[in-house]
C-alpha cells in the first residue's frame, strides 16, 4: 500500500486524533526540544521564542557546571529523595495498615464515615491545606501555641521560621492528604482476595491475625511492590504544592523545604535565571527519566501487565 | 465500598482500637475544616486578642460583611474557576476520547506510534522551563483566559484508562456490524461507542473537574492580570500576603487587598467560600470516584 493510500484508508480515525496530536505536540514534544535551551545563554529579550532560540549563543555545559557549583544542587537533591523515600516507604505502612483495619470493621454505617473523612483531604487543593494548617501553625494566632503551648507554660513556637519541625509538618500532611485514597486502592486489591482462602484458614484454627498475616499481606504484596516502584520512579519529582504552599514559601526554612521543583520555579519566576533553572529542570528530566526507566523494567519482570511500557 | 463478610470477626477489643484509630484519623481531616469555619464568624477583635478558637468566642458576620463588599472580585474569581472547569472538562473528554478511540482500533496504522507518542509523554517531560518558555512565547498562554485551560486539556494517563475503557466495554463485532450496515467512522464513534462509554467518560470527566476547580498552578505560572485570577489564586494571594493584610502598609495587590481589616477574620471567610462547594458537592460524587478508582486499579 502507498503511504497516500495508507493516509486515505486511515482518513477519519486520523482526523480523530488531530486535536490530541496537535496538544501533544505542542505541550510536551516542542518542549523536548526545548530543553536545548539549558546548553544555550538563552535570554528572553524581546522577538519571538524561535529567533532568541537562534539568536543565543551555544556554552555547552557552562549552565549545569554553574548550577552544580551552588550549595543549593546538593540541598534539593537531597531533600527530593530522601522526602521522597519517606513518604513511599511510611506512606505505603500507613495505607496498607488501614486498609488492611479497614476491611475488619463490621459497622458498615460507621466504615462508611470513615472512608468519607479519611478521602476528604484528597480532594482539597495545597492552597485550602496550607489555610487549614496556618488555623494551627501560626505564630501568634494558631491553635498548637494557643492551645496547646502557651497553656501548658511553653513559649509559642515561630512555626514558619523554625527548620527543625518542618520534615515532620511536610510529611503528616502527605501522609494526611493521600493515606485515605491509597487505603481505597489496597482496599480494592483486599476484597478481590477470594474468602475461601480465610474460610479455610479459619476452619484450621488461624487467628484473625494469623490470617492478616499469611493470607491478606501475601497477597497483597504484588500490588505494594508495584505501587513502590512506581513511587520510585518518581522519586526525582516532587509534590510543589506541598513544599511551596504548605509552608507558605518562607524563605527562613528552605534548608529543609527547597526541592528540585521549588528552586527550578523560584529561580525561573522569581529571579528570571532561565540558565541555571534550565540547567536544574534537565538534570532532574533526565535523571528522572533513568529512574523512571529502571523501575518500570522492575516492574515489568514482576508483572508485564502493570508496567506502563 | 462493598465489606466482604467473613465468617470468622476480629475480638472486641481489636474491633474497639479499629474504630479508635479512624475516628482520630477521621477527626483530623474535618477538624481543621470547622476551625477555618468557626474562625470566619468570629469577631476580629477577640480573635486578635486570643487568637483562633474552635468555638467562636464573640460570633459575628464582619468578615462576610466585608467579602459582600468585595463581592465583584469574588464573585469574578468564581465566574472564572466556573468557566474553566465546565468548558476545560467538556474540551478534554472530547480530546481524550478522540485520541483514546483510534488507538483501540488494530486497523488502525498509526496506532502504535500515536501509542508510543502518549507513553514517552509519562515517562519523560522536557522540564519546566522549557514548556514556560513554550507555553508564553510560542503559544502565547499568558495572561488569557485559555492559558488556564489549554495546558490541562490532554493528559496521557487519562488516554489509556479511556482506551482501556472502550477496549473492555465495546465489542468488536459490533464496531464490525455499524460498518457493514455502512455507518462511517464518525458516525459510528457519536452514536455507538460514546454512548455505550457513559460511565467511563464520567469517571474521567470527573477526575479532570476535580482538576480544574482545584487548580492554582496555571494562574501561578500564567496570569498576573487580576481580572483572570481563579477562586483558588485568590485563596492563594489573601494568605501569601498576610502581611499586607494586617498592616495595610503594602504595595497594592490588586484590589481584594486594599481592604481594611477585618483581615484575619476574612482570610478565613474567604477560605470557606473557595473550599465550601467542593466540600458540599463531595459527598455525591465520592462513590463514582471511589468507583472509577477502583476500574483503573484493577483493569490497569
Amino acid at each position: 500500500m502507498t503511504r497516500l493510500a495508507r493516509l486515505y484508508k486511515n482518513g477519519a480515525l486520523l482526523v480523530m486524533t488531530l486535536p490530541g496530536l496537535l496538544l501533544l505536540l505542542a505541550l510536551h514534544y516542542l518542549p523536548i526540544g526545548g530543553i536545548l535551551i539549558a546548553f544555550k545563554n538563552y535570554s528572553l529579550s524581546g522577538g519571538s521564542f524561535f529567533r532568541n532560540f537562534a539568536n543565543s549563543p551555544w556554552i555547552g555545559f557552562d549552565n549545569f557546571e554553574f548550577f552544580l557549583n551552588t550549595p543549593d544542587a546538593f540541598i534539593i537533591t537531597r531533600n527530593t529523595i530522601l522526602y521522597n523515600l519517606v513518604f513511599i516507604f511510611l506512606g505505603t505502612a500507613i495505607s496498607v495498615f488501614l486498609a488492611v483495619a479497614f476491611n475488619e470493621l463490621r459497622n458498615r454505617r460507621m466504615a462508611k464515615i470513615y472512608q468519607t473523612t479519611i478521602l476528604l483531604p484528597y480532594f482539597l487543593s495545597w492552597i485550602a491545606v496550607s489555610y487549614l494548617f496556618f488555623g494551627f501553625l501560626s505564630a501568634d494566632k494558631g491553635i498548637l501555641n494557643q492551645l496547646v503551648f502557651e497553656p501548658l507554660g511553653h513559649e509559642g513556637v515561630d512555626w514558619y521560621n523554625r527548620s527543625v519541625y518542618w520534615p515532620y509538618i511536610l510529611v503528616f500532611a502527605n501522609v494526611w492528604k493521600y493515606a485515605g485514597y491509597n487505603c481505597i486502592i489496597y482496599l480494592a486489591a483486599i476484597i478481590g482476595i477470594d474468602n475461601d482462602y480465610y474460610e479455610a484458614a479459619a476452619l484450621d484454627g488461624a487467628s484473625k491475625w494469623q490470617q492478616i498475616r499469611h493470607i491478606t499481606i501475601p497477597s497483597l504484596s504484588t500490588v505494594i511492590t508495584l505501587l513502590v516502584l512506581l513511587g520510585i520512579g518518581r522519586m526525582f519529582f516532587a509534590d510543589f504544592g506541598l513544599f511551596y504552599q504548605v509552608p507558605m514559601n518562607s524563605g527562613a526554612i528552605f534548608d529543609v523545604t527547597n526541592v528540585i521543583d521549588t528552586f527550578v520555579y523560584r529561580a525561573l519566576i522569581n529571579s528570571g535565571d532561565i540558565g541555571m533553572s534550565s540547567a536544574a529542570s534537565t538534570f532532574q528530566a533526565f535523571v528522572g527519566f533513568i529512574l523512571v526507566v529502571l523501575s518500570n523494567w522492575i516492574v515489568k519482570r514482576i508483572d508485564s501487565e502493570k508496567a506502563i511500557f | 465500598m462493598k465489606v466482604s463478610y467473613r465468617g470468622n470477626a476480629i475480638s472486641q477489643t481489636a474491633n474497639t482500637a479499629i474504630h479508635a484509630i479512624f475516628i482520630v484519623i477521621g477527626l483530623s481531616c474535618v477538624v481543621p475544616l470547622l476551625l477555618v469555619i468557626a474562625v470566619s464568624f468570629s469577631d476580629e477583635q477577640t480573635i486578635a486578642a486570643n487568637g483562633y478558637r474552635f468555638l467562636p468566642e464573640k460570633l459575628s458576620l464582619d468578615a462576610y460583611r466585608y467579602l459582600w463588599q468585595e463581592g465583584r472580585t469574588i464573585l469574578n474569581a468564581y465566574a472564572v474557576t466556573i468557566f474553566t472547569t465546565v468548558v476545560g472538562t467538556v474540551l478534554s473528554l472530547a480530546v481524550i476520547s478522540t485520541f483514546a478511540y483510534p488507538l483501540t482500533r488494530k486497523d488502525f496504522s498509526y496506532r502504535k506510534l500515536f501509542l508510543f507518542l502518549v507513553v514517552f509523554t509519562l515517562l519523560f517531560n522536557g522540564g519546566l522551563v522549557p514548556w514556560y518558555l513554550v507555553t508564553t512565547q510560542v503559544l502565547h498562554l499568558k495572561n488569557n483566559i485559555w492559558a488556564l485551560i489549554v495546558p490541562h486539556l490532554f493528559n496521557g494517563w487519562y488516554v489509556m484508562i479511556m482506551k482501556t475503557y472502550f477496549q473492555t466495554t465495546i465489542p468488536d463485532p459490533v464496531l464490525e456490524s455499524a460498518k457493514i450496515d455502512g455507518a462511517g467512522e464518525f458516525r459510528t464513534f457519536l452514536t455507538i461507542v460514546l454512548p455505550l462509554s457513559l460511565p467511563g467518560l464520567a469517571t474521567i470527566g470527573l477526575f479532570s473537574a476535580i482538576v480544574f476547580w482545584n487548580d492554582w498552578w496555571l494562574p501561578l505560572m500564567l496570569i498576573t492580570n487580576d481580572k483572570l485570577l481563579n477562586m483558588q489564586y485568590l485563596m492563594y494571594k489573601a494568605l501569601s500576603f498576610a502581611d499586607y493584610l494586617s498592616n495595610a502598609s503594602g504595595q497594592n495587590y490588586g484590589s481584594i487587598m486594599q481592604l481594611s481589616p477585618p483581615a484575619l477574620t476574612f482570610r478565613m471567610a474567604l477560605a470557606v467560600v473557595g473550599i465550601g462547594p467542593i466540600v458540599l458537592a463531595y459527598p455525591f460524587f465520592q462513590k463514582y470516584f471511589v468507583q472509577g478508582l477502583t476500574v483503573g486499579a484493577v483493569k490497569g
